[in-house]
């Protein structure tokens, strides 16, 4: 089976998120201004996008949170997942405040078993011995 | 705000074919310049302002100014994607209102069906530069269509919104359609099963493609482009036909965020600032053109610009008042729209072109007495970053 795509490097913004996953941690960054309205830092930057404070910390999240909303692909060219049958790709806000894209996986039928508001967990795809591993979420 | 009238579109052209082999997307741009130009009664070095995206062919401002054969004193390179000739006529009309220039040529072309490019399904290219959010992004396999179908989903699941309501929106575009004969050989030569009027049954039938959407809730992949010519008002006076004012504009961005509510588009801010910049209101509107990269987008359009309250657009768009025979609210892309007359990729171009036929009373359907129009393009992705810009017209 073709390798799905994967994250690219040099990219230093992303590049220590990618690394945590070598070690199955999703990682998250919060920003150190204690004013600012929204610390919780992602998609990964060097800079808050709320405030602009170049001082941001590194956490770990564990994994749970709620679908916010999916969509499941039933037709995509790409050689990486034209073969696979349908796919939900999703929105999955995490317990600790951040929103990110993934897959919900572990379903027998995406489009009826997935519900918005369902809670989930985080389970790895491996992409090989010592490579980056894929978080994707499924029902907790 | 007082509504100003300093800046009009003058000259029009739709190159009309969506399927063109053997043309390059800069000659579609150059043809389309020709006939606008003509249209308008203006000549080719009247034109000291060029706009363009510079997507298609890497060449950005300068080439095209060099390929045209012309010498602007003002260029402008704005690219966000299919909105982003609203972006474009919003800074040619103000900056033609302060006198910086007087003539201003949009120009769009694009081979998008020939160089068969599956843009709602393709998914990541992982060509370029890597940045973060293709890092974040590109491994999960979500394809363009997919990210609205996150859109519709969370749409339905918070308001209730059905299929049918939806369909209702592809519904009144082909009964458009099918009285453009631009759309209908469009239709045709891009093989559409069954070139007809359809029903929110036939939507419903029609394969889904990424769960929710169905396939006749999907724009096509079209060759084509076009041109719009954009004067003063001192020049759109002695021009050919009679002026289309631009008498607002807006602009906004949104992108995915922490917590925040994916149903709403950047046009929750820029539709209200849009309206009154141009001293109207929406329930004033004779015709919309929203930009239907699929059938949620314009309903994101419909509520966020304010013809109906957040979340309400479901009931609103399932009374019927969509076509442009009927009352009750704007007629919707009376072209025949992105979801059946034409669409190669950046299709904000043509919400300018079928705005500025209505306001001149050419449309092949033809609104009543129609005197104020909205052209709404959404670029980007809707569920991710997008950008959401208004151009709202009044007829002479």
């Amino acid at each position: 089976m073709t390798l799905r795509p994967q994250p690219r490097f040099p990219e230093p913004d992303t590049e220590p998120f990618w690394e945590a996953t070598k070690k199955k941690d999703l990682v998250y960054q919060t920003c150190d201004n204690a004013d600012c309205t929204d610390r919780v830092i992602f998609y990964p930057r060097a800079h808050c996008d709320t405030c602009g404070t170049l001082e941001t910390t590194w956490n770990t999240s564990k994994g749970e949170g709620v679908v916010y909303t999916y969509s499941v692909v039933m037709q995509s060219r790409h050689p990486a997942f034209k073969d696979l049958g349908p796919y939900a790709v999703a929105y999955v806000d995490l317990d600790e405040g951040f929103r990110m894209m993934t897959n919900i996986v572990n379903v027998d039928n995406p489009i009826t078993d997935i519900k918005i508001g369902m809670r989930v967990k985080v389970v790895w795809q491996e992409q090989g011995d010592g490579e980056i591993a894929l978080p994707m979420f499924e029902p907790a | 705000m007082a509504q100003t009238r300093e800046a009009a579109i003058v000259g029009i052209h739709e190159y009309p074919l969506r399927v063109a082999p053997g043309v390059s997307a800069l000659q579609i741009k150059a043809a389309s310049a020709s006939k606008a130009l003509e249209d308008a009664g203006l000549s080719w070095q009247d034109v000291d302002a060029v706009y363009d995206t510079g997507s298609h062919q890497n060449i950005g401002g300068l080439g095209i100014s060099e390929y045209l054969g012309l010498n602007p004193r003002l260029i402008d390179n704005t690219s966000v994607g299919g909105t982003s000739y609203e972006f474009q006529a919003h800074h040619a009309a103000t900056m033609i209102a302060s006198g910086k220039a007087s003539v201003a040529l949009l120009t769009y072309g694009s081979t998008s069906h020939s160089d068969r490019r599956a843009i709602g399904t393709a998914g990541a290219t992982g060509q370029g530069s890597p940045t973060p959010f293709n890092n974040m992004e590109d491994p999960w396999g979500m394809t363009l269509i997919s990210g609205y179908g996150m859109v519709k989903a969370r749409h339905m699941h918070q308001y209730g919104t059905t299929n049918e309501q939806f369909a209702e929106i592809s519904v009144a575009t082909r009964y458009h359609a099918m009285r453009n004969p631009e759309a209908v050989k469009a239709m045709t030569d891009l093989e559409f099963v069954g070139v007809n009027e359809i029903t929110t049954q036939d939507v419903l039938d029609s394969r889904m493609i990424a769960w929710p959407l169905h396939l006749l809730e999907c724009c096509m992949v079209s060759d084509g482009g076009g041109a719009v010519v954009i004067a003063s008002k001192e020049v759109a006076r002695n021009c050919k036909k009679p002026p289309v004012w631009i008498i607002g504009g807006a602009e906004a961005t949104k992108y995915r965020e922490n917590g925040g509510d994916i149903t709403v588009s950047a046009g929750g801010q820029s539709g209200p600032r849009a309206f009154e910049d141009a001293g109207v209101s929406p329930s004033e509107m004779d015709v919309l053109m929203a930009y239907d990269s699929f059938s949620i987008t314009v309903m994101c359009m419909i509520e966020d610009l304010g013809f109906c309250k957040k979340g309400e657009g479901g009931d609103y768009v399932s009374q019927g008042i969509l076509k442009f025979d009927q009352t009750g609210g704007p007629a919707l892309n009376t072209d025949g729209g992105g979801l059946s007359s034409n669409h190669p990729g950046e299709r904000g171009i043509f919400l300018l072109l079928e705005a500025t036929r209505q306001l001149r009373g050419e449309s092949n359907s033809q609104v009543d007495n129609a005197k104020l129009a909205v052209a709404v393009g959404n670029g980007g992705q809707l569920g991710a970053r997008h950008a959401t810009s208004p151009t709202i017209l009044a007829a002479d």
